[in-house]
């Protein structure tokens, strides 16, 4: 299983470190062609406009739009999230608008406010996940066919999932825990 | 749910990678760096080049002006305090600044001690020219290390030379004996497991970024392929003719630091870079990279 990884900004040295723990072939993708022959595509947490300046300058946001169309699993955490949302509020962002969810960026505050929580994520098992948030975006809306997969405690979604979209607010790649990646291998393989 | 862990400090700085911080004075600066697709920006009153020119002491920005750059763009914002000038980094965290860099470029306030920076939910990035000076901001609580180059000379040689020696530093720490690592340890002046989390790594336990002297997309592209994980762009860029298109060109440099042919591409008609300096020419008492120990 070959997986590509957005390596224009970011933190994509973390997730391709975490699949190649778990077995995974994993390549960072800076250029369209780099992601021929991928099996699915990881968009890393990093900075959602530079990421998206530089997605657009070399053509990878067509490439992945029609990738995902034609039916290769992509996840994106923070950044990734944001750029995978069909709506971003009150931003100029250019998103890919894949996944039926309207996205609000810095949604906790400054830096100051990242912070660190036990998130309960039912698909994983009853092990909290350890979820770190740094100037995260939350999900603001759900629209048909997409599955919440997260909450906080006060109810604000923070991970979803629509088809073989998954897309989390905070940075599984920062931590050991490995679950969400491979319930994204599963997605990949069909398992799941 | 807990704030200002080692993590979230560090994780911060994890998303800067692969990418160029730059250096604005106003908001309109501000949002041509965002628009341009740096992944942060540093807010200050003067870029180093014209703090270097003004001489005298320089200090923490005026809140007005990083206020203003903070309410113009998304990205994170970071701004400068004096080495050990710990309420100018308290007043930097009540404003609600992303990351504060303890800096060389302005005048240190203490001559014996850097900011104990554990004490601060707000992450700091700490210049250094060897892996010693490394090691002892991190050990003062730094989430990020800088290499210091020589800020506002346009110059890129000091950088490289800082680089190169921080990465000479942790071939010699990771080929060292068990005996070897306690006398490097007391060289370095930190606890001898700093230096074994060295050696375990085979490299700096946070994020490196390089500073001090890039002005074109190849300086860039250099320290990357040197080791950095991203840049620092102080003057550089509003200090040449045209600043939006080399900001974007030292962007896309970055992050294809590999592929010659896009940095032949983005370095065409650029127009001026800054005027630089010849480190030879500037008094020693004058280098900004030897304040901080």
């Amino acid at each position: 299983m070959k997986i590509g990884v957005l390596a224009s900004q970011g933190a994509f040295a973390e997730h391709i470190s975490t699949l190649q723990q778990l077995d995974a072939e994993a390549v960072p993708v800076r250029l369209p062609g780099e992601l021929r022959g991928v099996d699915g595509l990881i968009i890393p947490g990093g900075e959602s406009t530079s990421i998206s300046r530089l997605m657009s300058s070399y053509n990878l946001m067509d490439e992945i739009t029609s990738m995902a169309r034609s039916g290769i699993p992509l996840f994106g955490t923070c950044a990734g999230m944001i750029l995978m949302a069909r709506d971003i509020s009150a931003n100029g962002t250019e998103s890919l608008g894949l996944i039926n969810i309207r996205v609000r960026r810095n949604a906790f505050g400054r830096q100051i406010d990242s912070f660190e929580t036990e998130l309960a994520i039912p698909v994983l098992g009853k092990k909290p996940f350890p979820a770190v948030f740094i100037r995260a975006p939350i999900i603001e809306r759900c629209d048909s066919g997409v599955d919440i997969l997260a909450r906080l405690t006060d109810s604000t979604i923070v991970a979803a999932r629509q088809g073989k979209l998954l897309v989390t607010a905070f940075h599984p790649e920062l931590t050991d825990d490995l679950r969400l990646h491979r319930y994204f291998l599963d997605i990949v393989s069909g398992k799941s | 749910m807990e704030t200002g862990t080692w993590k979230v400090k560090t994780g911060l700085a994890q998303m800067f990678k692969g990418g160029v911080i730059m250096d604005v004075v106003t908001p309109e600066h501000a949002k041509i760096a965002e628009e341009a697709g740096a992944c942060a920006v540093m807010a200050l009153e003067r870029v180093p080049a014209d703090i270097r020119a003004a001489g005298g002491v320089a200090r923490m920005a005026d809140p007005t002006v990083i206020e203003a750059i903070m309410k113009a763009v998304t990205i994170p914002v970071m701004a400068k305090c004096r080495i050990g000038h710990f309420v100018e980094a308290q007043a930097l965290e009540a404003l609600g600044v992303d990351y504060v860099d303890e800096s060389e470029v302005l005048t240190p306030a203490d001559e014996k001690y850097h900011v104990w920076k554990h004490d601060f939910k707000v992450p700091f990035v700490c210049g250094c020219r060897e892996l010693g000076e490394a090691l002892r901001r991190l050990h003062e609580g730094a989430a990020m290390i800088r290499t210091k180059g020589e800020a506002g000379s346009g110059n890129i040689v000091e950088a490289v030379r800082h680089m190169r020696a921080v990465m000479e530093g942790i071939q010699l720490v990771v080929n060292a004996s068990e005996a070897e690592l306690k006398e490097l340890a007391t060289g370095y002046r930190v606890p001898l497991e700093q230096v074994k989390e060295i050696k375990k790594l085979g490299k700096l336990p946070v994020v490196n970024f390089a500073a001090g002297g890039v002005a074109t997309p190849a300086d860039a592209a250099l320290m990357m392929q040197l080791g950095a994980e991203g840049v620092f762009v102080g003057s550089g860029i509003f200090k040449s003719s045209n600043p939006e298109v080399r900001a974007k060109a030292i962007v896309k440099a970055t992050t294809h630091y590999r592929d010659p042919a896009i940095i032949a591409e983005v370095s065409k008609n650029l127009g001026d870079a800054m005027m630089g300096l010849d480190i030879k020419q500037i008094p020693s008492e004058e280098l900004l990279a030897q304040r901080g120990w």
